[in-house]
C-alpha cells in the first residue's frame, strides 16, 4: 500500500502572536514543529505500513526550514519525504494551498493520502478536503479511527458532533485525521541519525511541478482569500469555581447550573 | 574548533526530551519515594534506541555516537539520576566488554537482545573486599570440562535482580594477580546464581542495587569474553569507556537542580524582592552555571575525541572527576538558595542533592580519578 501523509510545519504555540502591522503570525523565537494532527496522521500512516505493508511518504509545503519536520518524520519512520517550496507557492490562502500540494500530489503514487484535521495556527481544516476535490478522490474527515485496511479499501470511524460514522472507502481515498487517530510515537535513535546521513528530503520546486500546477491557482495571486484583519481573541470571563464538594454536592450544583440556564 | 551541535545531535536531543517529559517527570519523584525500579520506564527506553545508542546497527544498535549518548545521559539525569545510572552501567559496563573483546558468535548472541533493550545488563566488579583496589578479586572460577564453575560475591551492584546479563570479573588463576582474572558472562539463570537483598541507599533510590551470590554456579565456557587472564586489562578500558558517560549523569544533575533554582529565585520573595534580584543570588547562579558549560565542555570533549578514534582516557577521567564534583556542589548550593524549601522532599532540589553523591564514589572514586588523571600526566614521574 502507497501511503502518502500531507504535514505542515506549525509555530510551537497556542497563542500565537500577531504582528498589527502585516496580519502574520509572529514566529520569530518560537520553536517550529510537526502541526499535532499531522503528527497523529504520521502514526496512523506508520501503523498502517505494519500492518498491510507498504510505504509511507511525506509531503510539506512551507519555507525550506520546514526540512527540519520532515526530518522529524523520517526519524519516526516514514520512508521518504518532499519539501514543496518555491517562493512562487508563497503568501498561499487555503485555496492556493491545495491546489498546489494537488499538482505534487498528482506526480506520486497513492493509496490512500492522510493530511490532519488542520493546523494549529490557521485552524481552518480546509486544505485536506480541498486536495480531495482537487484530485477528484473521495474522503473522509475528522478520522477517530481506521477500523479495517486492505489495498481496495478502508473502513474509517468518523467523528461528528452527536453521534460517529463507520464509512468505508475505496481507494484511491483521502482521510483528514483527528490527534486522537493515533498517539505518536517516538523517534529512534537510528532513524534520527538515519534521517540527516542516509536520507534525503527531495525538494520540489516551481521546475518539478510546471506540468501538473494551474499557474493562476497559486501563490498569493492565486488566492481569493484575504486576510482582513487578525487579532487575538480577548479571554473570556473567568469560569465558576467550587471547591471542596463532595460528589453529590458537585453533582447537585452543576444540575441547579445546567437548569437554571436551560440547558436541560 | 566548533562548537556547535549538528542537526541530528539537536534533533536527538529533543526526542530524549520529549521521552523524559512523558515519560520520567511523571514518575520521577514517586519512584524515588517508593525506591522502586521504573520497569514501565526501561521496557520504552530499549524501543526509543536509548540502551544502545552508540553502538553498531549490525548489532542491534543505533548507530550513533558517543556524543549522542553523554547527551542523553545529560538530558535524563536532569531528572532522574536513578534511570542514567542504570543505563550506564547496561550500555557501557555490561555491553562495552562483550561488544569490545567478544568474538563475533558472542557478539551476535547477546547485543541484539541487550542493545535493543529485549533485555538488560549489569556488570560485576566490586565486592566487598574489593573497591577502589579492583585487583584484589576473591570471586574465583575454573574450568570444569564445558562450563566454568563460580563462587564468590560481587557487591552493589546496579540492575541486579533486574538484569538477564552479567558481565563479571573472576579470577581464573588467583596466583597470577591482575594477570589472573578473566571476565564471563553470566545469565541470570545461570544455576548456583541468586540475587542479595536490595540494598536501601541515600540516593539514586529507584535504581536496584544489590549483592550477586555465586555458589558453584555454571556458566558455559563459550560465554568467556577474551583470553583467560586478561580481564584486568579489559576492564580498565571498560572503566575508562563508562566514565565519559557517568561524567554526565554528575553534569545533568547539576543542570536539572540549576533550572529548578532559576525558577525558583525568579518567583520567591523576601524583603519585598524576588530573592534572584539578590547579588548573592546572581553571583552563585553565575558561578553554578559557569562551572556547569565548563563539565559540559570537558565532557563533550572526551565524547567526541572518542567518536574520532583518538586517545580520549584522560578527557574521560576529567570529565567524570569534575561532572561529579560540580554535581554535588552545585546541587549543595541550590538547596542553599531554596532554603528551608529546599530541605523538603517536595521539592526536586532535595532528591538531587542526594542523588548527586554516588557520582563522586561510583565506577572510581574522585580520588582515584585524580590519581588516574596524574598518571596520564606523569606526575612524580
Amino acid at each position: 500500500m502507497k501511503i502518502v501523509v500531507c504535514a505542515k510545519q506549525v509555530p510551537d504555540t497556542t497563542e500565537v502572536k500577531l504582528d498589527p502591522k502585516t496580519n502574520t503570525l509572529i514566529r520569530d523565537g518560537v520553536p517550529s514543529i510537526i502541526n499535532p494532527d499531522d503528527k497523529a496522521g504520521i502514526e496512523a500512516a506508520l501503523q498502517l505500513k505494519e500492518k498491510v505493508g507498504g510505504t509511507v511518504t511525506v509531503v510539506s509545503m512551507g519555507p525550506p526550514q520546514a526540512d527540519a519536520a520532515l526530518r522529524e518524520a523520517l526519524a519516526m519512520g516514514c520512508d521518504e519525504a518532499i519539501l514543496v517550496t518555491d517562493r512562487a507557492f508563497g503568501g498561499a490562502d487555503t485555496w492556493a494551498t491545495s491546489s498546489t500540494i494537488a499538482a505534487a500530489l498528482k506526480k506520486i503514487d497513492y493509496d490512500i493520502i492522510i493530511t490532519g484535521r488542520q493546523a494549529i495556527d490557521g485552524d481552518t481544516a480546509q486544505v485536506g478536503p480541498q486536495i480531495a476535490e482537487h484530485l477528484g478522490i473521495p474522503q473522509v474527515s475528522y478520522a477517530e479511527e481506521i477500523i479495517d485496511a486492505s489495498e481496495e479499501k478502508i473502513v474509517v470511524k468518523r467523528q461528528f458532533e452527536d453521534r460517529y460514522h463507520i464509512i468505508e472507502v475505496k481507494t484511491p481515498c483521502l482521510i483528514t485525521a483527528l490527534a486522537e487517530l493515533a498517539t505518536p510515537r517516538y523517534m529512534t535513535v537510528h532513524g534520527i541519525f538515519d534521517a540527516y546521513r542516509e536520507k534525503e528530503v527531495k525538494v520540489w520546486t516551481l521546475e518539478e511541478l510546471k506540468d501538473t500546477v494551474d499557474m493562476s491557482n497559486i501563490g498569493l495571486k492565486g488566492s481569493p482569500t484575504n486576510v482582513k484583519q487578525s487579532f487575538t481573541k480577548q479571554a473570556k470571563g473567568k469560569g465558576l469555581y467550587y471547591k471542596d464538594l463532595s460528589a453529590e454536592e458537585a453533582v447537585e450544583t452543576i444540575v441547579a447550573k445546567l437548569e437554571e440556564r436551560h440547558i436541560i | 574548533m566548533d562548537f556547535t551541535l549538528s542537526k541530528e545531535h539537536l534533533l536527538f536531543r529533543q526526542m530524549v526530551r520529549e521521552f523524559v517529559e512523558n515519560e520520567i517527570k511523571p514518575i520521577m519523584q514517586e519512584i524515588d519515594e517508593e525506591e522502586r525500579f521504573p520497569r514501565e520506564v526501561w521496557e520504552k527506553l530499549g524501543p526509543a534506541g536509548l540502551l544502545g545508542i552508540q553502538y553498531p546497527k549490525k548489532y542491534g544498535g543505533q548507530g550513533g555516537d558517543y556524543l549522542a549518548y553523554v547527551m542523553a545521559i545529560e538530558e535524563i539525569s536532569k531528572y532522574c539520576a536513578s534511570i542514567t545510572s542504570g543505563i550506564a552501567a547496561h550500555s557501557s559496563l555490561c555491553c562495552w566488554p562483550i561488544y569490545q573483546f567478544g568474538t563475533e558468535e558472542q557478539k551476535m548472541r547477546f547485543l541484539p537482545e541487550l542493545l535493543s533493550g529485549k533485555a538488560w545488563g549489569a556488570m560485576g566488579l566490586t565486592e566487598p573486599g574489593a573497591g577502589s583496589d579492583a585487583a584484589m578479586q576473591q570471586t574465583k572460577a575454573y574450568l570444569d570440562g564445558d562450563h566454568y564453575v563460580v563462587n564468590g560475591r560481587k557487591c552493589f551492584i546496579t540492575n541486579a535482580g533486574e538484569a538477564k546479563y552479567y558481565t563479571t570479573v573472576v579470577m581464573t588463576d588467583k596466583s597470577k594477580g591482575n594477570k589472573g582474572m578473566s571476565i564471563l558472562v553470566i545469565p541470570a539463570d545461570a544455576p548456583g546464581f541468586s540475587i542479595g537483598k536490595h540494598e536501601k541507599k541515600m540516593g539514586i533510590r529507584a535504581s536496584a542495587t544489590a549483592d550477586l551470590i555465586f555458589d558453584n554456579c555454571i556458566v558455559p565456557k563459550e560465554n568467556l569474553i577474551g583470553k583467560e587472564g586478561d580481564g584486568f586489562k579489559m576492564i580498565m578500558q571498560t572503566l575508562d569507556i563508562g566514565r565519559i558517560g557517568v561524567g554526565a549523569v554528575g553534569l545533568g544533575i547539576a543542570e536539572g537542580a540549576w533550572e529548578e533554582t532559576l525558577k525558583y529565585v525568579g518567583q520567591r520573595k523576601q524583603f519585598g524582592k524576588t530573592i534572584g534580584s539578590f547579588q548573592n543570588t546572581q553571583f552563585e547562579m553565575a558561578d553554578m552555571k559557569t562551572r556547569i558549560d565548563s563539565a559540559q565542555l570537558i565532557i563533550y570533549r572526551a565524547a567526541c575525541t572518542k567518536d574520532a578514534g583518538l586517545p580520549f582516557g584522560l578527557y574521560a577521567c576529567m570529565g567524570k572527576y569534575y561532572g561529579a564534583t560540580i554535581g554535588s556542589d552545585v546541587t549543595r548550593r541550590c538547596v542553599q538558595l531554596f532554603g528551608g524549601y529546599g530541605y523538603m522532599r517536595e521539592y526536586h532540589v532535595e532528591r538531587m542533592m542526594r542523588d548527586a553523591k554516588i557520582v563522586e564514589i561510583y565506577e572510581g572514586t574522585s580520588e582515584v580519578q585524580k590519581m588516574v588523571i596524574a598518571g596520564h600526566l606523569k606526575v612524580g614521574k
